[in-house]
Order: C-alpha cells, then sequence, then structure tokens
C-alpha cells in the first residue's frame, strides 16, 4: 500500500525528515509515534503530496485518505457539505452510508463546521476521510483533545472498517499506548530519524520504547 | 413624482451594474481571499471592447459577448499573475491586483485612447403609468436577476460550487481532499472577469466609461461587495441597489459630483459598524 523509503524532507536549510523508511501493507495496521518535533506530521504531509521530498521514494498503491492534525475543516460550510467533498474525487459523494456508522454526524449535517465542539470537528475530520472510501487511511493525531468515550468509539469504527472492508492504517498519536492498543505494527521516529520498528507487543517490551512513551516499563499489552 | 420614479429606476438599473461588479469581487474572494482591485477594470475592458465591435460591424449581442469572453481572458490573466504561484498569500496577491489594474490603463490607453466612449443600447422604452422605462434598464435589472440566482444555486446546490468555497475556506484541507486549489483559483478569475465584464457591458450604453471609469466603479463596487463580508452575493446585490438608487436620487435632485462620496461613506459606515459587531474572539476571516 505504502513504501517509502530513503525519504529526506527538508523545510528551507532544516533536515526534517533524514531517510527515513516505513511501510504499511494491504489492510495493515501501523502506528507511528514520536516525540513532538520528530516529522510525523512532515511525514504524512509528503505521502499526501503537500511537501515535495528532496530525496527517497514514495510509491502508493491504492487511495489514501488523511486526517489532518488541526483538522482543517471546511468552517463556512456544513458538516453534510463537508463530508461531499471530502468524497471530491469519486462520483458517488452521499454520505448516507457512513451517517448509518456514526448517527452524530447525521444530527449535526446542517450545522456549519465552524460551530462544532473540537471532538464533533474530529468525528468530521475522520468522516470526511472516510467519504473518500480509502484503502489507507492516514490519521494524524486521533485522540487530541477527544473525550475518551470518543476516542473508544472512534477506534471501534476504525478496527471494524479494517475488519469488514480491508482498510489499512497510519496512525499518529500522542497517546502511544492507544496507538500500540490499536495497531499491529509501529514505527518510532525521533528528529526525522527511524529509531525503532517492530511489532507492538514487542516495541512496548523494549525499555527504551517504554520509558520514553508509555511512561515506565509495563507488564501486559493486551 | 414620475421624476422620482425614473430616478429609482435608473438609480436600479446603475445599481445592478454595481452589484454584478461586486459579484465578481465576491467570487474571487470568496475562492482565493483575494480582494480583487482589478474587478473594474474588466468591465471597462469589457464595454470598450464591445464598443470597438460593434464599430466593426458586429451586430448587437456578438458584439457584448465579445466584451465579456475578453474580461474572461483579463480574469483569467489577472489570476494567474495574482495566484499563479502557490504560496502566494492573500495580502500580496491584493498588490499585484493594484498593479495589474494600473498596467491595464497603459494597454487601454494605447487601444482606445483616454477619452469617453459609448454606444446605443437597446432602443425604445416601455410606457407604464405615465412614466418611460427605457429597455436598456430593464435588460440591465433581468440580466442581473438571472445572474446573482444562477450564482446563488451555483454556491449553493452543487458541489463544484462548494468546492470553491472550500478552497478559501482552508486551502490545505481543500487539497487534502483532492482539490485543485490552483485551477479552482484561476476559474474563480475567470467567473470573476466574466461578472465584470457582463456589468461593463450593460453599463457602457447608460454611462460613457474610459480607461479611468474603473476608479468610481471599484468603489461602488467594494461598497456593495463589503455588505456581504466580501463573501455573499445576496447582501451584495442588497448593497449595489441601495448605492444605486441612493446615487441617482442625490444627482436628480441634487449635485451629481457627490456620487462617489456617497458610496465611500456607506462603505465605512458598514466596515466600522462590522468592525464594532465583530466579536473579538472570533476568527476574522475577511
Ligand atoms: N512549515 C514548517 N516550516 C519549517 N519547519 C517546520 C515546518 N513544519 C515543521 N517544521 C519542523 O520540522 C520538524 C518536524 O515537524 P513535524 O510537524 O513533522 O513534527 P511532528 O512529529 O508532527 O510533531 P508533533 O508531535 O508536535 O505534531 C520540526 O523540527 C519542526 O520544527
Ligand atoms: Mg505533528
Amino acid at each position: 500500500m505504502i513504501q517509502v523509503r530513503d525519504l529526506v524532507v527538508r523545510y528551507g536549510s532544516a533536515t526534517a525528515l533524514d531517510h527515513v523508511s516505513l511501510t504499511v501493507e494491504t489492510g495493515e495496521l501501523v502506528a507511528l509515534i514520536g516525540p513532538n518535533g520528530a516529522g510525523k506530521t512532515t511525514l504524512v504531509n509528503t505521502l499526501s503530496g503537500i511537501l515535495r521530498p528532496a530525496s527517497g521514494s514514495i510509491e502508493v498503491t491504492g487511495r489514501l485518505a488523511h486526517v489532518p492534525e488541526g483538522r482543517h475543516l471546511f468552517g463556512d460550510l456544513t458538516v453534510e457539505d463537508n463530508l461531499r467533498l471530502g468524497a471530491w474525487r469519486s462520483r458517488d459523494r452521499d454520505p448516507s452510508w457512513l451517517y448509518g456508522l456514526q448517527p452524530q454526524l447525521a444530527e449535526l449535517r446542517r450545522r456549519k463546521a465552524r460551530t462544532l465542539s473540537g471532538g464533533q470537528q474530529q468525528l468530521v475530520a475522520v468522516g470526511r476521510a472516510l467519504m473518500a472510501r480509502p484503502d489507507v487511511l492516514m490519521i494524524d493525531e486521533l485522540s487530541l483533545g477527544l473525550a475518551p468515550l470518543v476516542v473508544t468509539q472512534l477506534a471501534a469504527e476504525l478496527t471494524a472498517l479494517h475488519r469488514d472492508q480491508g482498510m489499512a492504517l497510519l496512525l499518529i498519536d500522542q497517546n502511544a499506548r492507544l496507538a500500540f492498543d490499536l495497531c499491529d505494527r509501529a514505527y518510532v521516529l525521533e528528529a526525522g530519524r527511524n529509531v525503532a520498528e517492530g511489532p507492538c507487543a514487542e516495541l512496548a517490551r523494549s525499555p527504551e520504547v517504554a520509558r520514553a512513551y508509555l511512561g515506565g516499563p509495563v507488564k501486559e499489552i493486551s | 413624482m414620475s421624476d422620482f420614479l425614473s430616478y429609482v429606476l435608473n438609480g436600479l438599473a446603475v445599481g445592478c451594474g454595481f452589484a454584478l461588479l461586486a459579484s465578481g469581487l465576491v467570487t474571487i474572494h470568496r475562492v482565493t481571499g483575494v480582494v480583487n482591485f482589478a474587478q473594474a477594470m474588466f468591465a471597462v475592458v469589457a464595454g470598450l471592447t464591445a464598443g470597438s465591435a460593434l464599430g466593426a460591424g458586429l451586430p448587437h449581442g456578438a458584439a457584448e459577448l465579445a466584451g465579456v469572453a475578453i474580461a474572461v481572458i483579463a480574469g483569467l490573466l489577472t489570476g494567474l499573475a495574482a495566484v499563479g504561484r502557490r504560496g502566494t498569500t492573500p495580502q500580496s496577491a491584493l498588490i499585484v491586483t493594484l498593479g495589474v489594474g494600473i498596467l491595464a490603463y497603459a494597454v487601454e490607453i494605447a487601444i482606445w485612447g483616454d477619452q469617453p466612449r459609448s454606444f446605443a443600447g437597446l432602443p425604445g422604452s416601455l410606457e407604464v403609468g405615465g412614466v418611460a422605462i427605457q429597455w436598456q434598464y430593464l435588460l440591465v435589472i433581468g440580466v442581473a436577476a438571472a445572474v446573482f440566482a444562477a450564482l446563488a444555486l451555483f454556491f449553493a446546490r452543487t458541489d463544484r460550487g462548494k468546492a470553491l468555497t472550500a478552497c478559501a475556506s482552508d486551502p490545505y484541507g481543500a487539497r487534502l481532499v483532492g482539490i485543485d486549489v490552483l485551477r479552482m483559483s484561476l476559474i474563480a478569475f475567470a467567473l470573476g472577469g466574466g461578472l465584470g465584464g457582463i456589468a461593463g457591458v450593460l453599463v457602457t450604453p447608460l454611462q460613457p466609461i474610459s480607461f479611468d471609469s474603473d476608479v468610481a466603479l471599484i468603489v461602488n463596487g467594494f461598497a456593495a461587495a463589503i455588505m456581504g463580508g466580501l463573501n455573499r452575493p445576496g447582501p451584495a446585490l442588497a448593497g449595489g441597489l441601495l448605492l444605486g438608487v441612493a446615487e441617482a436620487l442625490v444627482a436628480g435632485y441634487g449635485n451629481a459630483a457627490h456620487q462617489t462620496e456617497i458610496a465611500l461613506v456607506l462603505m465605512l459606515a458598514i466596515m466600522i459598524w462590522r468592525a464594532v459587531r465583530t466579536p473579538v474572539v472570533q476568527e476574522e476571516t475577511v
């Protein structure tokens, strides 16, 4: 689905990604974690074609959708319009299937996006990306600012889409525990470099990763 | 009484011209976030082109279409200059449109000279209750009504119209869902050019135009457009009509030299009112 090799991305003279590699296989759930400024957002923005790589290669097969950090909804438009535009590339822009999946979105459909609460906006942002019927969904900060209940519900929905439709996921989240719980495999990025990768359960056992991202060593990850 | 009625009708027709011009400003601002100071230039170019086309023997209709077509091209060129490069901010694009407007003076003077020009519109008039209404006035009002209805439907009902709005609302979000923001911006400028052109070919028979008519036109168009925060066509139409009628009444009963001042005062009043009314915490999108 996604294959990134030796990717270098610069902002002017500052190097944000320094020979980063990452793959997401068909239907795979992959977490991408790292401290602030590690280059996670830069990586997904490059995958979406917003940023140009200085060198390295990117291969993407299938449809890619991106829930950006900061949501970036169309505030002047209604929730329904935001969802329809999520399917801008396709001919079928009817969001009723999504309303079936997420009744809250149906309730909010006539509201202007800018009048929603942060959590409601995040729901719409995820919904807008799902409207593209992606083969791979990239989410930059899923849980930021969301009530735990909403996070649990969104996570369950993503898992269901993965199970029923084979949707792959590249998940960035400050809450590494959540990301590890949801995903099979993870990459750790620090200062623009790959520092660790592997199955989530294995990574969680590594003392460095546990200390830096999981708040100390842990015994068990369910 | 019949004086009053004819002033009002005259004002409505001229006001429709302002409103059409404003609709172009609104379209461009709504999509790109750019205040297009070259907007009235589109009207001037279209009016002068239509006049030349008529002089060259083209029939009415074809000549006006030629004028509007040239205005569309002028709009597209202005768009390329103002937003053609990725990453241009709306603020610097605004300065570019000012520059384009001034550059256009040179081109217009070279082609058409510096004297005002006009051409005859629809001949004859309609007699209603003792008041003669020129057909040209009715034509301007009818076209403006049709254009505004079409614009409102386009922005409110079509996905393409919404995609255009999305571009200014959040350009980054628009790119993420696959909207080609640059292409949409150029479409907006071309559409804005066409709307300005329609205003130009309709108004020229009412008021002769020359290269520098754009100043009075842009002041009035901007005053009308600011009614809707530069984003909404409906209030821009209301603003244009209000200005047109107010100015016609002042000119009829008082002094024609004060027309532009009315627009300026109204515009200032609206801007101050909006500034006072807008809560400080709200992110200002205008
Ligand atoms: N537009 C920009 N211009 C210049 N430098 C930037 C820009 N965006 C990010 N950077 C720099 O690139 C590096 C990577 O930033 P990035 O936003 O990709 O990090 P991140 O891993 O997403 O961080 P966070 O967890 O805080 O979201 C940082 O050093 C940042 O300062
Ligand atoms: Mg980030």
